[in-house]
């Protein structure tokens, strides 16, 4: 039974006691606990079951590699799965759930998996859910699925708010050990502009709990002078709480900071994901001990022997009152005297190593610490908890040679350097046989753009020194890396010189992958490798047995390594078995690729400020709240809104439509079209250059001339239309889309600096400078002239032409072009001005019965007059051509975009789809989309079709539905009848008709 | 003159900086040859500002001139200014290929004024806003989260920004959020 110690714990203040829940039970923690440590200190050893076999688990480690103790914490709002009780700092009123367990922890039916164990090995999800394919529905997927998982997603909103903050640094330090500590103020010192990241709340790693000794003394004074010289530095950042995510090219980083995970609150951020720009990383990120392969190794008590000591010396906890060591090294020893020192029993260490010398266990042995040599763990005694171990040889095959009573087990396969952002962008890794663990190999370190390289290991993450992971060597080789990052930058520097460390000499570590090295194939099926994930020795080793030679697929088809942990305790122990079984040696082997993040991160920190109103920019015209507050039904083009239509009391969409278009046909309309692109294109050679841009000829236009033009990319197919106005002898005003605009200017300037530098033309994207709009209908001139100001009369202003001038006092550029089909003048006003114009409209408009109308009556009056829209006449595949726009292709130029491609033999054939106007025989509105059916079938056994549906509206200056589509052949069948598919429904028939249903002369719009 | 609105007149908030709407500004973007003594004479003829070099800004009170690209300059003036200003531009350049174009309506302006201005908008901004990278009389055209935007420093601790009009609302959004007075950030 874990429990707090009465005295001890560097990191807690036994005066400030704090109360949470588990799983609805009251208990106390203190200030400065995680988690783990809290639920440790209350007798709760039990904090889960796995994912597949339903085991009970308990705590492992300490830090960021827990596999087991992931929590659901909060509720409703602040509700959150997953949670690392290891990482977790304790606050007042947190409240924890253990997960993946039914009915209840402490009993649960999900352990029945465990009987099924033979059919959940390695593979098992490919093999078994393959067949009889009925399985699959009905009980793979609700009832396996259903019990292998980790916490479910919450349903309610995030309460909390996140953001993001960019940095750029010359030096960026990821770990707050001794080493990063070094590293910094080497680099600091050097005049480098530094930034040191910590993932916990402490710095000084695990310096203090090793029992580091430095000048003399313990580390943490040495700590602390350090870290607050540090602080006081203008050029250094410091940030605890805050964990190097990930490395990308170019010294870009994302670090995260959990601002407020240890002490929820409204209103703050609760997590910070920086974007940092870093010219040179220093990785301190220190290593990971490795969990040792014996059977039983599961069972809550079995623990990581580092981790037994930290819950000892920071927080005050015992795992255990009795703690046997297994271990094949010295550092475990560590645990032992710890123990030791804080009054608990060590009924022996059991050492795989056939000699064991060294300080360290001299030292255990001096203080009457049983140590049997050459010794190993058979099998743990107990169901749901430690109640002892079965001690054999390490050497044999199991055979028990006595059992030791004891309740927590803690063990040390050794330690493996934290590799992962080293390897992040691409940093190679070199074994090390004499420590079995894989270290950054220097000579392959990940290059920048610059081809040099801007990643630098330091201390325990760089890999063991001469006399193994030191004090001496954290210290010198952080000094070291930190000065040279700052060279690296440009800085001269020299590395600090490092305090004096005093280690102990330590014997060499013997690799155990397997313990006991012959244990029957029964007890390798309960030796785990990956808690979280359930993979055992004897998955790997089936894996190698049915031909899995790449480590990659090895981890894939066993899921070894898959979990939210990424494998940090199993990578290596996993590896290693499959070199084993496949009789290669482990570098050969290799790793699995590490990626980003180091552990997993909140998706509100990823998304930062970008939700709710924020998550994508909503741009507003000039009267965007005139409408809002006049019933605008909106619809997003582009980033713009638009109203579809504006909606009045009692009135369906459908209702409201149809009276903007009759009110439009009938009196006076008035559309906001500022949305709609403007470029302004200048220079000696603006019109050879429009010539190219557009199909169409625009270097001919008069000033003073309006011209609509179509634009087609490279390979021939339409991509924008809009009218182009020619200003002066040097200048044109081309109208785009309104979600093209951007596109489109970006086109213009790419051909221009890619291509045609040679051509003196400057363009410039001035959408935003003008509030535009139209005044649509056979009152528009009327209300016009009643404002009062320039001549709008049929001989001034003739269709097709603009004018500047004042209207009302308004600085405006007067275009007669329509869109409608209706008399019409679309007015452009400094955006400034927008709102009064469009009021004046209003109100001056008002006798003659002015309403604003939306985008729908826009493309209802376009469709009447067979006008077509880029996005629905148009798909990326469509070319001018089959859109019965030849008028607008010019035969005279040489050259155009789009001219070359619209030559070849697809693009010239008569058999494409061409536009036609579609009449229902029966009046009703065709399905948007529908295809025309054709003859037969086609080489996918699917019914053939020749045409389909492009823009279908029911017309209510007709009374009747409307439509235009492709149709193969279209013009030259006029009259004929097709059939239309429609969803659930008998096809339709439509006869092919001419695509201009209203005025087809075009006398109300040239009025 | 009509009445002429600013984009968001009167936006202000009071955080960790204050963020306050600027009113309207005169703008003009001229295009043209840099190099050319002519253009020099012309933009600072108006501006009254001496000519800034790559990724500067040289701003007094309302005028200025901030380099925009190897080929574009933006002019600031009194809003009242701009159409003027711009036509004598024109004429001043006249015969030589350039581009001059008022944008001051497609514009919006903000001020993010206060000693932790540089770390509210490090929280919108890629761009190196380190003391020793960016002081008053350096330009960058640059974002703010997800919207094209530029800025300089009127001094120390004072930014001007402008955006795009229609984006006005967004970003002082932006800036709202990213001068939450419960989130500093205690970088600079």
């Amino acid at each position: 039974m874990s429990g707090r110690l009465p005295t001890g714990g560097r990191l807690i203040d036994r005066r400030l006691p704090v109360e949470f829940t588990f799983n609805g039970k009251r208990m106390e923690g203190l200030e400065g606990d995680t988690l783990a440590s809290a639920l440790m200190a209350n007798g709760q050893r039990l904090v889960g079951r796995s994912f597949k076999y339903h085991r009970p688990r308990g705590v492992v480690a300490s830090g960021a590699e827990e596999p087991n103790a992931l929590l659901t914490t909060g509720h409703g709002r602040r509700e959150e799965p997953n949670q690392r009780a290891t990482t977790t700092e304790l606050f007042a009123g947190l409240e924890a759930r253990s997960q993946n367990h039914w009915p209840s922890l402490e009993f649960d039916i999900g352990a029945l998996n465990a009987r099924l164990s033979r059919f959940l090995t390695a593979g098992f999800y490919y093999k078994m859910f393959m067949w009889p394919r009925a399985f699959w529905k009905h009980v793979y997927e609700p009832v396996i699925r259903q019990s292998a998982g980790l916490g479910p997603a919450p349903n309610a909103r995030d309460a909390d708010i996140y953001e993001h903050s960019y940095a750029t640094v010359d030096v960026l330090v990821i770990g707050g050990g001794v080493a990063g500590l070094i590293a910094a103020q080497s680099a600091a010192a050097a005049g480098a502009r530094v930034m040191l990241i910590e993932q916990t709340a402490a710095w000084g790693g695990r310096a203090m709990v090793d029992g580091a000794v430095i000048e003399g003394q313990g580390a943490e004074p040495w700590v602390e002078a350090t870290t607050e010289a540090l602080a006081a530095r203008e050029n250094v950042d410091l940030r605890p709480r805050t964990m190097g995510a990930g490395v990308y090219d170019h010294g870009y980083v994302l670090a995260y900071e959990r601002l407020c995970d240890h002490d929820p609150q409204d209103g703050a951020p609760r997590h910070r994901l920086w974007k940092i720009r870093a010219r040179q990383i220093v990785t301190a990120t220190g290593a990971i001990e490795r969990p040792l392969a014996f059977a039983g190794n599961d069972l809550p008590g079995v623990m990581l022997a580092s981790a037994i000591r930290d819950y000892v010396v920071n927080w005050g906890v015992h795992a255990g009152a009795r703690t046997v060591i297994v271990t094949n090294n010295d550092d475990a020893y560590r645990t032992a005297l710890t123990l030791l020192d804080a009054g608990l029993d060590v009924p022996a260490i059991l050492d795989a190593r056939d000699e064991v010398t060294g300080a360290l266990p001299d030292e255990a042995r001096a203080r009457g610490i049983r140590v049997e040599a050459g010794a190993g763990i058979a099998k743990v005694k107990g169901a749901a908890k430690v109640e002892g171990v079965a001690v054999c040889r390490q050497g044999g095959d199991g055979t028990v040679t006595e059992e030791i009573a004891c309740d927590a087990v803690a063990m040390s396969g050794g330690w493996s350097p934290v590799v992962h952002l080293w390897s992040h962008p691409g940093g190679k890794l070199v074994w090390n046989a004499d420590h079995a663990l894989f270290a950054p190999d220097p000579d392959a370190a990940p290059k920048g753009a610059d081809g040099q390289p801007f990643v630098i290991p330091a201390g325990a993450a760089a890999g063991p020194g001469d006399a193994g992971f030191t004090t001496t060597h954290a210290l010198a080789s952080g000094a070291e890396a930190g000065a040279e990052a700052a060279r690296r930058t440009g800085h001269k520097a020299k590395a600090v010189k490092p305090p004096m460390a005093d280690d102990p000499a330590e014997g060499p570590l013997t690799p155990v992958w397997v313990m006991p090295q012959g244990a029957t194939p029964e007890a390798r099926g309960k030796m785990w490798l990956d808690f979280q994930n359930d993979v055992k020795v004897s998955d790997v080793e089936q894996a190698a047995r049915e031909g899995y030679q790449s480590v990659e697929h090895t981890k894939r088809y066993t899921t070894l390594g898959m979990a939210t942990d990424q494998g940090k305790l199993s990578n290596i122990n996993g590896l290693a078995i499959l070199a084993d079984s496949l009789g290669e040696p482990i570098p050969e082997v290799g790793t699995t690729t590490f990626r980003p993040p180091y552990t997993p991160i909140s998706m509100g920190a990823i998304g930062g400020e970008a939700r709710g109103a924020l998550f994508q920019p909503v741009r507003r015209t000039p009267v965007h709240d005139w409408h809002e507050a006049n019933g605008a039904h909106w619809e997003p083009v582009g980033h713009w809104r638009r109203p579809y239509t504006f909606l009045r009391e009692g009135e369906s969409v459908e209702q409201a439509v149809q009276r903007e278009v009759r009110n439009t046909r009938e009196a006076v309309g008035l559309l906001d079209a500022s949305t709609l692109g403007k470029i302004l294109v200048r220079g000696p050679d603006a019109g050879a250059f429009l010539d190219m841009m557009y199909t169409n000829m625009m270097s001919t236009l008069p000033p003073g001339r309006c011209r609509y033009g179509l634009m087609c990319s490279e390979n021939g197919f339409l991509i924008d239309d809009g009218v182009v106005a020619r200003i002066d002898e040097e200048s044109w005003l081309c109208h785009t889309t309104t979600g093209g605009a951007d596109r489109i200017h970006a086109h213009m300037e790419e051909w221009l600096q890619t291509e045609w530098w040679d051509m003196k033309v400057f363009t410039a994207n001035i959408t935003e400078q003008y509030a535009q709009f139209a005044v649509v209908g056979p009152e528009a001139r009327n209300l016009l002239e009643d404002i009062g100001g320039m001549d709008l009369s049929a001989e001034a202003l003739p269709f097709m032409h603009w004018a500047e001038g004042q209207i009302g006092g308004f600085d405006t550029r007067v275009f007669r072009i329509s869109f409608s089909g209706e008399l019409s003048y679309e007015i452009a006003v400094p955006a400034g001005q927008g709102r009064a114009f469009w009021d004046r409209l209003l109100s001056v408009g008002k006798p003659y019965g002015i309403m604003p109308y939306g985008t729908e009556a826009l493309h209802i009056m376009r469709a009447e007059k067979g006008f077509i829209m880029i996005g629905d006449e148009t798909d990326g595949t469509v070319i001018p051509q089959d859109l019965g726009l030849n008028w607008a292709i010019s035969k005279k130029k040489a050259d155009f975009l789009g001219k070359r491609a619209q030559e070849r033999t697809h693009m010239a054939d008569p058999g494409r789809w061409q536009l036609v106007g579609l009449r229902t025989l029966n009046g009703s509105v065709l399905e948007d989309g529908a295809y025309a059916i054709g003859e037969g079938r086609n080489a996918n056994g699917q019914q053939s079709v020749e045409g389909r549906v492009t823009s279908t509206y029911f017309s209510p200056t007709l009374g009747r539905g409307i439509a235009m589509g492709l149709v193969r052949e279209g013009p030259n069948r006029m009259g004929e009848i097709l059939q239309f598919t429609r969803i659930g429904a008998a096809p339709v028939e439509a006869r092919i008709v001419s695509p201009v249903f209203y005025d087809p002369d075009g006398e109300r719009q040239n009025g | 003159m009509a009445e002429t609105t600013s984009a968001l007149p009167g936006a202000r908030f009071d955080g960790a900086v204050l963020i306050e709407e600027a009113g309207l500004r005169g703008m003009i973007t001229l295009k043209g040859d840099l190099a050319a003594t002519r253009l020099h004479s012309a933009a600072t003829g108006v501006a009254g500002v001496d000519f800034p070099g790559q990724g500067e800004a040289n701003c007094v009170g309302e005028h200025g001139l901030c380099w925009m690209a190897p080929d574009e300059l933006l002019i600031l003036v009194p809003y009242a200014r701009a159409a003027e200003d711009s036509a004598a531009i024109a004429t001043a350049l006249a015969g030589t290929h350039h581009l001059v174009t008022n944008v001051s309506d497609a514009r919006v302006i903000f001020t993010a004024a206060g000693p932790a201005a540089r770390e509210v908008l490090a929280k919108l901004t890629p761009a190196d806003l380190h003391p020793d990278s960016f002081r008053p009389g350096q330009f960058r055209r640059t974002r703010l989260a997800q919207a094209p935007a530029a800025y300089w420093m009127r001094d120390a601790e004072t930014f001007e920004i402008i955006a795009f009009r229609s984006m006005a609302a967004y970003v002082f959004d932006l800036l709202v959020g990213a001068a939450n007075p419960a989130a500093p950030v205690g970088r600079y």
